[in-house]
């Protein structure tokens, strides 16, 4: 060997198919031994075109495709679509809708962190965790698919309130689920919080500063994380935010543990949210009475001609929009989640342009992972909390 | 017991002469393996359940009652498939691998006593044998590795060769103090030294030094760095298939075993019953009943922890266990020395 021979670094292929990859994350990682010089994210693996689709179809046919972005969170990515369309028109839903609305987003915050923490621990190798996890995940399943019929693709919410009302025992099974999670949540951190593994593996890891997050995009949790208290529910509250009380929990290093803690504590933060909307949740109608916009009641349908003609009209045609353009953000697990939306007073979008979470977070992963290990690359993925369905959509 | 064996043994002697003595040999082999590999498949029987358990699943339990020919069908599905070779692998090293990982997980249980009659080769320096023995399973894993042409399975070999030597020193200098309490290297003289009180009382924190090297030298969570499924696939078995795979995982399983019952002769009075009045139990049944709890030890911890971080466990090696374990053979000798109990 010449004095001169040059040591090359070990190229690794990560993904898309690995058992970490979080769906079909690829990353060409560059290695010095086991330290990662370099981590490049190749995305696209799981495009279906959902922007463009959207153009080719009505408001309503357009709105199960955001189940289909963070298929982790599926309510709460039809939240920004519906409150779009609902701005446009200048519609409001009707209170007991809005509180549905937020007591399934709520719902869903829960379903996604606790996928993150299920995955984020089985990364680090707890795996544990993911089945207790889990388990809680099927009780709120279980309640989506009460709610609307279907278990993930729900396509529940609609603009002007939602499909259909909460059927009968659905709020008392909401109820009891409140009152019994949070001895759960207790249950995790009892397994992780503490756990000397847990924070060697996780303190001070992918450590990104309050400065640097604004400058990378960061929003959501990883924000929130690194000590921004920015939460769109209280910077710009939509539906009943407004009325509901509740904390914004930051981090202080912005680190893994930090981002970890953060999303426990929403977990807390949604289950009281959850409680108080089921305590001033009001009865009434769940729909808006301008049946051009929001279906018409089966009843009336049977015997008014009316109804009928605007059932008809809005599931043949669909609704029209006013032209004009709008951008509705909302917080959603991951984040903020925004839509931007051209109308050309048709029944369907000119132009959707949808903003994820995910997109931003996953291109800071290169700074986060630099210089550390190999195993921190998984634990810097698993904070990160992706799904593929949103970034590559 | 002993004449019955003696009796064999003459007639034997009597009708083949000298081959007779390999015959009897490879018996005595046959009636330790073929124990040790049913505790071994059902072992993975019995981790699947109690992981199962404490993750709020019932584990397999469609074969047979309570899935109890689960390991059987596991070893059928093992046995028919296609042992798939890389292309870019060195063959005759890539399917030796396997065969030096379970060959050395074997072998080690030569000198295994099981009661103070019950061992198949009683050699003097046992605990010597079963150190030597396990350092050469180390090259299973480096040379599946490095034959696989992988990179995953590369790293995975570069750690265990890191991993296992880290823990093998630690382990090593927490062996001395038994042998120094026993005076001899003899795994029946240890036992026997434990008659008054067990090792684990007056070396307590050397067992757990024990115990967790234990863990990370047979490659279990948390500190399964070799194979971090969430890291590096499979680590070195990635690239394995079919019974090639069965064997690296057999092997696993019989070294937990091994770990587990030389923690249970070492530390916890082997055969010797608990208390004295309690003698009337078999000296094997009490040997079972320790390994058990070690091993469930084992799937305990597994089922709890997070993943150990390659750095920090070799941090744990060198700069915990081994000053620790160091110290302590200080302390023995001096309270060895201090109260005139130096064996002879």
């Amino acid at each position: 060997m010449s004095a001169s021979a040059q040591l090359d670094n070990y190229t690794l292929n990560f993904g898309p198919q690995h058992p970490a990859a979080h769906g079909v994350l690829r990353l060409v990682l560059e290695l010095d031994g086991e330290m990662v010089v370099r981590a490049d994210p190749h995305i696209g693996f799981l495009h279906r075109g959902t922007e463009k689709l959207l153009e080719h179809k009505t408001y309503l046919q357009g709105l199960p495709y955001f189940d289909r972005l963070d298929y982790m969170s599926p309510m709460a990515q039809e939240y920004p679509w519906v409150l779009a369309i609902e701005r446009l028109l200048g519609i409001e839903a009707p209170p007991r809708a809005q509180y549905i609305r937020v007591i399934f987003a709520e719902l869903t915050r829960i379903l996604n962190h606790l996928l993150f923490l299920g995955a984020h621990g089985l990364d680090v190798g707890a795996m544990t965790m993911f089945i207790y996890c889990f388990r809680e995940r099927e009780r709120i399943l279980d309640m989506s698919e009460a709610a609307c019929g279907a278990r993930i693709h729900a396509a529940y919410f609609r603009p002007g309130g939602v499909a259909m009302d909460l059927p009968d025992g659905l709020v008392d099974r909401i109820a009891e689920f409140v009152a019994d999670f949070p001895s759960k949540i207790d249950d995790y951190e009892t397994l992780l919080t503490g756990n000397r593994i847990w924070k060697q593996r996780l303190v001070g890891i992918g450590v990104v500063g309050p400065d640097q997050a604004l400058d990378l995009g960061f929003v959501g949790p990883m924000l929130r994380g690194s000590g921004i208290a920015y939460d769109l529910r209280k910077a710009e509250p939509y539906d009943v935010y407004d009325r509901l009380d509740f904390d914004i929990p930051v981090g202080k290093n912005g680190d893994c543990y930090d981002r970890y803690l953060v999303r426990v504590n929403e977990l807390r933060q949604s289950t009281s949210i959850i409680r108080q909307c089921l305590e001033q949740m009001p009865d009434g109608p769940v729909r808006h009475d301008n049946f051009k916009v929001s279906t018409p009641y089966r009843e009336e349908m049977k015997s008014g001609m009316e109804s009928l003609i605007h059932h008809f009209k809005l599931h043949t045609e669909g609704l029209t929009i006013p032209a004009g353009e709008i951008y509705t953000a909302v917080e959603t697990p991951k984040g903020e989640m925004g839509v931007y939306l051209i109308a050309d007073g048709s029944n369907k979008p000119y132009r959707v342009k949808i903003r994820a979470a995910g997109f931003n977070h996953l291109q800071a992963l290169d700074t986060m992972v630099r210089g550390h290990l190999l195993a921190d690359v998984t634990t810097c993925v698993g904070t990160i909390d992706i799904v593929f369905g949103e970034i590559d959509r | 017991m002993a004449e019955f064996l003696a009796s064999i043994q003459g007639s034997g002697q009597e009708l083949l002469g000298v081959a007779w003595i390999p015959l009897w040999t490879v018996i005595k082999i046959a009636v330790l393996l073929a124990p040790l590999m049913f505790c071994v498949t059902y072992l993975t029987w019995a981790e699947r359940r109690i992981i199962g358990a404490m993750q709020v699943r019932p584990g397999p339990n469609r074969v047979g009652i309570f899935g109890l020919l689960q390991p059987l069908a596991d070893a059928v599905k093992l046995f028919v498939k296609e042992t798939l070779i890389p292309t870019g692998a060195d063959v005759p090293v890539f399917l030796l691998a396997p065969l030096i990982t379970l060959g050395a997980a074997l072998v080690a249980w030569a000198v295994v006593p099981f009661s103070a009659e019950l061992i198949l080769a009683d050699v003097n320096i046992g605990i010597l044998y079963v150190l030597a023995i396990s350092s050469l399973g180390v090259y299973g894993v480096l040379v599946s590795g490095w034959a696989s042409n992988s990179r995953y399975a590369f790293l995975g070999s570069m750690r265990s060769a890191a991993q296992m030597v880290s823990y093998e020193v630690a382990l090593g200098f927490t062996i001395i103090p038994v042998i120094m309490l026993a005076g001899s290297l003899s795994l029946k003289d240890i036992v026997a030294a434990q008659s008054d009180m067990w090792n684990i009382i007056p070396l307590l924190p050397l067992f757990v030094i024990y115990f967790i090297s234990g863990v990370a030298e047979t490659n279990r969570a948390p500190f399964d760095m070799v194979e971090a499924e969430a890291e590096l696939v499979a680590g070195f078995a990635t690239d394995y298939s079919a019974m090639a795979y069965g064997m690296f995982f057999l092997g696993e399983y019989a070294n937990m075993i091994l770990v587990s019952t030389l923690g249970a002769l070492m530390f916890l009075g082997g055969w010797l019953p608990p208390l004295a009045f309690l003698g009337f139990i078999p000296g094997i049944v009490w040997l079972i009943i320790k390994i058990g709890v070690l091993l469930f030890f084992f799937l305990w911890i597994r089922a709890t922890f997070p993943r150990y971080r390659y750095d920090q466990l070799m941090r744990l090696g060198w700069k915990v266990f081994l000053p620790l374990s160091l110290f302590w053979i200080g302390v023995t000798g001096v309270v060895l020395h201090l109260t005139g109990r130096v064996p002879g």
